[in-house]
């Protein structure tokens, strides 16, 4: 069996992939080193391809690829000495989302990022990169540490949404996202954010209120999954009206970008995320290092006034 | 209480003939000289519930109210001044669905009479002056987009600018998908605004009313100095629908209502329509300046 699992649309390398691992492995795998190159070149030109006529909703499959690297593995390729915080100190620990200080380069930051979980024991307990409210006033409680001791933020987003639940509504859902996104955005040190795979809704935004917000190349962002937006607007969610609702709300990182939602784009290797996990972090810190370095230079109050401006300009309407 | 009943009886007369917002007038309500409660299933003499601010007179169910109903009911007569009137709708992604998004506000257009979902202004309520925004569940479900989150960020910067008390009511089906990214930024921006107000010490009430749900909850609505809520009405991040197919079983009995709310915390005060103004006089009293 491949190690690698492959989206519909991968379906053309499939082979190419089989045949490179089988040389891989192959005691003479020293001998045929040129054969191998050979396979890979052609292999990577080959997704190359696939890659840039990548659909919207292909981009959500690939944001949702279940070896894509999560929060814990950018934790792990791209920060030292990380050390976890836990607890919103009223209610419990949500594992959906993960908090602690870190070292990124030459910054000490407080890293904050959504959990889905790999094992299916963690998924469930993560629900899938769900958070409750705990979660969210877990992040805000970290954030508020930060705040205090003059630490970066950085977040890295990657939740189909906030967890739609009966507990979650009792502890308040809505007021925990609704505060963060309050607090965060008088925050007094620079706030660094990337969507690394799924942007959903409101659970996305609530740790994603930024002074610079990215997304990886291939992730997705928008008010309301596809599937969700097909059964409401489409009235039923199936493959074709999933394809069509990813198109129309223009959830790329491209579109995000174009429109002035975000501020930049993470470019990942060829081939997507999952398949280099290193390179995408290495890109990925990069950028944050950039970033935090720039931030840094502003004065609180600076950092809080221009964050205010760059959120009040968003916004599509008419004036006459 | 009693006193105010009356006062609001005589002021709904008095305001159903204000001209410019009787022709702007659109019902959330049923035509018809007689109208069926959907709650109790009386039927009512519609005259006689409007009068009664809308509220069933047999099980006082709240019906919902229009944008202009609602700006009616709340302000003294003939004190309110809209603002940002001109402020319409675009639509940045050219948003299609099974109907081009386009057609969908025009057709809320002319259902409704207004251009978005929100009217906002200065006005008197109970002789305090005050900013209202006032949410229009009529007009595509009270969804949020650019139009509803740039009138709420213009109502608070008013409300800070002139140091007046903010009063939000919210009455929304939550952020409006056609306007996808676009929208979900409404919030932060809302919620930024909101932080800048309680930095410079201003009031805000929020007003919940049936029902608000969605990117509306989790953003400003939630974010009032004093939160005040309609008797039963629904209000929660996620839908009951969407809630009931997560955990795969009925919901509890008034789950998600107003009472609930306040029973788990996330309500200050649960308000029956007709004393609405005197409460939010009352707040505006211990906590305006
Ligand atoms: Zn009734």
């Amino acid at each position: 069996m491949s190690a690698i699992q492959h989206l519909p649309f991968e379906q053309p390398v499939t082979d190419l992939d089989r045949q490179i691992e089988q040389l891989e492995q192959s005691p003479t795998a020293e001998a045929l080193r040129e054969e191998l190159d050979q396979l890979r070149r052609s292999r990577d030109a080959l997704l190359a391809r696939l890659y840039t006529g990548l659909t919207p909703w292909d981009v959500v499959r690939v944001a949702r690829h279940p070896g894509r690297p999560q929060t814990a593995d950018y934790v792990r390729l791209m920060c030292r000495d990380f050390r976890e915080l836990h607890g919103d100190r009223h209610f419990g620990d949500d594992p959906a989302i993960l908090c602690g200080f870190a070292r990124i380069g030459p910054h000490k930051v407080m890293l904050i990022g959504h959990r889905k979980g790999t094992t299916t024991a963690e998924k469930i307990a993560c629900h899938f990169g769900c958070a409750h409210p705990e979660g969210y006033r877990k992040a805000l409680l970290k954030m508020r540490l930060a705040e205090k001791f003059g630490l970066p933020i950085v977040t890295l987003i990657d939740t189909p949404g906030a967890y739609p639940g009966l507990k979650a509504e009792e502890r308040g859902q809505a007021e925990a996202i609704a505060l963060n996104l309050r607090e965060m955005s008088r925050l007094r040190v620079p706030v660094v954010s990337c969507v690394i795979g799924e942007g959903g809704s409101g659970g996305a935004l609530g740790i994603g209120v930024g002074d610079r917000v990215a997304m990886l190349s291939n992730a997705w962002y928008s008010v309301i999954s596809p599937e969700g937006c097909a059964a409401i607007l489409w009235k039923e969610a199936n493959d074709r009206t999933n394809a069509q609702a990813a198109a129309s709300l223009s959830l790329t990182a491209g579109d995000n970008l174009r429109h002035g939602l975000i501020d930049a784009v993470i470019e990942e290797p060829v081939g997507g995320a999952h398949r280099h996990p290193e390179e995408t972090a290495a890109r990925l810190q990069h950028w944050l290092v950039e970033q935090l370095s720039d931030l840094k230079r502003h004065p609180p109050q600076t950092l809080v006034r221009l964050r205010y401006d760059k959120y009040r300009r968003i916004g599509a309407f008419g004036t006459g | 209480m009693t006193t105010d009943v009356t006062t609001e009886k005589n002021l709904a007369r008095t305001w159903a003939d204000v001209p410019e917002i009787a022709a702007r007038h659109r019902r959330a309500i049923p035509e018809g000289l007689w109208i069926q409660c959907p709650s109790c299933a009386a039927s009512l003499f519609r005259r006689a519930t409007e009068n009664n601010l809308w509220v069933c007179p047999e099980c006082d169910h709240h019906f919902r109210l229009s944008a202009a109903q609602r700006v009616r009911q709340l302000v003294d007569p003939g004190s309110f001044e809209e603002i940002d009137e001109a402020i319409t709708p675009a639509d940045p992604l050219t948003f299609t669905d099974l109907k081009p998004y386009q057609q969908r506000l025009e057709a809320a257009r002319r259902a409704t009479g207004r251009r978005d979902a929100i009217i906002s202004g200065v006005g008197f309520v109970k002789g305090r002056r005050a900013v209202l925004a006032v949410m229009d569940f009529t007009f595509l479900g009270g969804s949020m987009g650019s139009v509803v989150g740039e009138k709420i960020t213009r109502a608070v910067e008013l409300a800070e600018a002139k140091n007046l008390p903010l009063i939000i009511v919210s009455a929304s089906g939550g952020a409006r998908m056609m306007e996808s990214g676009y929208s979900l930024m409404q919030m932060a921006k809302t919620a930024a605004a909101l932080a800048r107000f309680d930095d410079a010490g201003g009031l805000y009430i929020s007003v919940l009313t049936d029902p608000t749900t969605g990117g509306v909850t989790a953003s400003f609505a939630m974010l009032g100095d004093v939160i005040l809520a309609e008797k039963n009405a629904l209000i929660g991040f996620a839908g009951p629908r969407v809630i009931a197919q997560t955990i795969r079983q009925a919901l509890p009995a008034g789950f998600q209502r107003a009472e609930f709310l306040r029973d788990t915390g996330f309500v200050d005060r649960v308000v029956h329509r007709r004393d609405l103004r005197s409460e939010i006089g009352s707040i505006i009293d211990y906590a305006g300046r």
